[in-house]
């Protein structure tokens, strides 16, 4: 970070300076001060005196290079670009196949899995109302269930990202199907998105289904097994999004990532476990928003921090860990449903923000979710916008290319002091799990949603179509809806029944038996259990609830 | 015999959310809205079973439920409507907010929901027609 910038000898300076704030207070008389979403005052202009190269090799270094604020690669995106791994979910296990199968013969070399929200909620296709099954993601509750979905999907080569709340049981319904199609576990790579039960717990409650403690102790066992069976797996994805989308301001999203990602290390020590070998293995999850330089600036300085926090903090020496591996999504929260094509302005602005922030993975919103889950020919017009903004804009061809603007570089700076900030608030408190435990983050994010709300009450912050620009008349037609074939989820449903009916019962009570002794016992690794159950066809909804009983279910602390 | 008139008691408002969303920004900010304008607000945690939500508005003698959903939660909204009815709260004025599709929309409101918000709705619309339906809950006791 600067202190202060090197005076760099440049005669008439200081005349040509005076020169134009009088020519510039003549043009604009009387200003209101400007303020980004973090609360950084923004100035007209910036200039050798805010930031000069002086610290270059301190503050910005080679692309590769600790501090990694120019990017966590040598060759970034010119090398290779993001990946491009849009969302996918919905309907029954052979709905979410038939999808899979067109993306993968248009080329997709990855994939995602999103499963319906009554997965989240840990529960099985006969415990919820039928009405709301397969929605917003595919229904996944058996081994059979998970071998239809990715029944064209070869395991051993394709990378998996799943939306999966501890205790992982689709991970652990993965590894049966691997199993049963004689995959080695080596093998098998991929990503448990949503792992960080803290941003759950004070901010997507969604996905929070144990009690503080209990998610504390699963989570550790799951990075420790992963660590030592299945090591092409990343166990963790620290998610600044959910902070970010329930009213924290960019600065303060990024410190409270860092402050749980500190946690998850401690924790991880404190099982025994050796960070130069796990924190390579932790990979983050954020929300870009329109403030298109306040991003940019957010990514470059997280960038730095980690790489110091690593290094310092945790005194490891692996250049590996010191890298910011980091998925961004465009932030549904800037879109508006007044003009809704106007959205697909909004998502190329913060799509180049995110590129321009350095990131290794991006999804782009479809223009329509302010009105429905996305439908299939605006989620094809998110990708174009990735593709176009590679390819026609060349915006890859130069690595950090707003490097060594005075203004990111010096909000680069400005921001990091922010998030500094917060970092050392959370400490104060007693590190992450204390902050959470306390209320402490819960009121921060309310309080800043309501101040963000202010500014667009006060007229503080314009919104097109809006605040401003309103149309008249909307001449828009909404897509028709897609919703899913109510026979074929009770379709679904009556499959599931079987099955539970058809198993080896004996095995399946020997596997819960074993997954309950092992949430009462620190010896055994609580995850290792919950593979076998899926192993033995334990469903979904059983795993959850043996775990919701053995490790009890907190409701999530509402600071309203 | 008449209920208060709302100078009398200021408009009691419940604030929740049903089936499987969990996110809450949205009831939070509303919430804040209408505490801030003098209403009495109930707020819960996310996730009511519509058992709950009926058992809570009878409890505590709501004029008003809004049911902030984000997800697909509204298709449960016939049901609640239901049962309020069956409950013999079909006084009781119901407002949903959130991300809800047009055509499903129009199904709300014929279903007995007096008001669908939508993102970018109007502080100040929300918090009058609030205490509109509040005043009609009242007037229907």
């Amino acid at each position: 970070m600067s202190e202060q910038p090197v005076q760099l000898p440049l005669p008439g300076f200081d005349r040509a300076r005076a020169e134009w704030r009088q020519a510039y207070a003549e043009r604009t008389g009387a200003e209101k001060t400007i303020r980004n979403r973090s609360g950084i005052e923004v100035e007209p202009l910036y200039t050798p005196e805010d930031w000069s190269a002086g610290r270059y090799m301190e503050d910005l270094g080679f692309p590769g290079e600790a501090p990694m604020t120019r990017g966590i690669y040598a060759s970034m995106h010119r090398g290779r670009t993001w990946s491009q791994r849009q969302l996918i979910g919905f309907g029954t296990p052979e709905d979410y196949a038939g999808r899979l199968e067109k993306i993968m013969a248009a080329g997709a070399s990855a994939i995602s899995l999103i499963p319906c929200n009554s997965v989240y909620r840990g529960y099985d296709v006969d415990q919820v109302d039928p009405v709301l099954l397969g929605t917003c993601g595919a229904t996944i509750n058996t081994v059979d269930d998970m071998d239809t979905a990715l029944r064209a999907v070869d395991i051993g080569r394709v990378s998996t990202a799943m939306n999966d709340p501890l205790p992982f049981t689709l991970m652990a319904l993965l590894l049966a199907v691997a199993r049963r199609r004689g995959v080695p576990w080596t093998k098998v790579t991929g990503t448990s998105n949503q792992s960080d039960y803290i941003s759950h717990f004070v901010a997507n409650h969604m996905f929070f289904r144990l009690a503080l403690p209990g998610s504390r102790r699963v989570l550790t066992d799951h990075i420790a097994f992963c660590q030592a069976r299945v090591p092409g797996w990343n166990p963790l994805s620290v998610v600044g999004q959910h902070m970010q989308q329930a009213g924290a301001t960019p600065a303060e999203a990024m410190g409270l990532t860092l402050s749980t990602a500190v946690q998850y290390a401690h924790d991880c020590i404190a099982r025994g476990l050796d960070p130069e070998v796990f924190l390579p293995r932790f990979t983050f999850f954020f929300d870009i928003s329109i403030s298109f330089f306040e991003e940019i600036a957010k990514f470059r300085a997280g960038r730095r921090i980690w790489a110091r926090l690593v290094r310092e903090r945790f005194g490891v020496r692996n250049p590996k860990a010191w890298r910011f591996k980091s998925h961004a999504q465009t932030s549904g929260v800037d879109l508006t449903r007044q003009q809704p094509l106007n959205n697909i302005a909004r998502v190329a602005v913060q799509a180049m923000a995110g590129i321009f922030g350095g990131l290794q993975s991006l999804h782009s919103d479809a223009y329509d979710e302010v009105l429905s889950v996305p439908t299939e020919a605006a989620a094809r017009v998110a990708v174009a916008t990735q593709n176009i903004l590679r390819d026609e804009a060349h915006l890859t061809d130069v690595i950090d290319p707003l490097g060594g603007s005075f203004y990111v570089e010096t909000l680069t700076d400005q921001m990091e002091e922010r998030i500094e900030a917060t970092l050392a608030r959370i400490d104060e408190a007693g590190g992450m799990y204390a902050a959470v435990e306390s209320g402490l983050v819960q009121a921060l994010l309310g309080e800043s949603a309501l101040a963000f709300q202010g500014r667009l009450d006060r007229g503080e912050e314009t919104i097109v179509g809006v605040t401003a620009h309103q149309a008249e008349t909307e001449a828009f037609a909404a897509a028709p809806l897609e919703r899913p074939d109510q026979a074929r989820i009770e379709a679904q449903i009556a499959k599931f029944k079987a099955f539970k009916a058809e198993r080896n019962q004996a095995e399946v009570g020997r596997a819960l038996d074993a997954l309950a002794s092992a949430a009462n016992s620190e010896a055994e690794n609580v995850f290792e259990k919950v593979v076998d159950a899926a192993i033995a066809e334990v469903t979904h909804g059983e795993i959850c609830a043996c775990l919701r009983r053995e490790m009890g279910f907190g409701q999530p602390l509402v600071v309203a | 015999m008449t209920a208060p008139s709302l100078s009398q008691r200021p408009p009691k408002v419940l604030v929740t959310k049903v089936g499987l969303d969990g996110h809450d920004r949205g009831s939070r900010l509303v919430a804040a809205y209408l505490r801030d304008a003098g209403m009495e607000v109930v707020y819960t945690a996310p996730w009511q079973e519509i058992a709950a939500v009926v058992k809570l508005a009878l409890e505590e003698d709501v004029d008003v439920i809004g049911i902030s959903s984000l997800a697909t939660d509204h298709l449960l909204l016939p049901q609640v409507m239901a049962a309020l009815e069956e409950a013999g709260l079909g006084h009781v004025k119901v407002v949903v907010g959130g991300i809800v599709p047009d055509d499903e929309a129009a199904e709300l409101l014929e279903a007995g929901v007096a008001r669908v918000f939508h993102p970018g709705s109007a502080r100040e619309d929300i918090v009058e027609t609030v205490r509109r339906l509040a005043e009609d809950a009242r007037s229907l006791v």
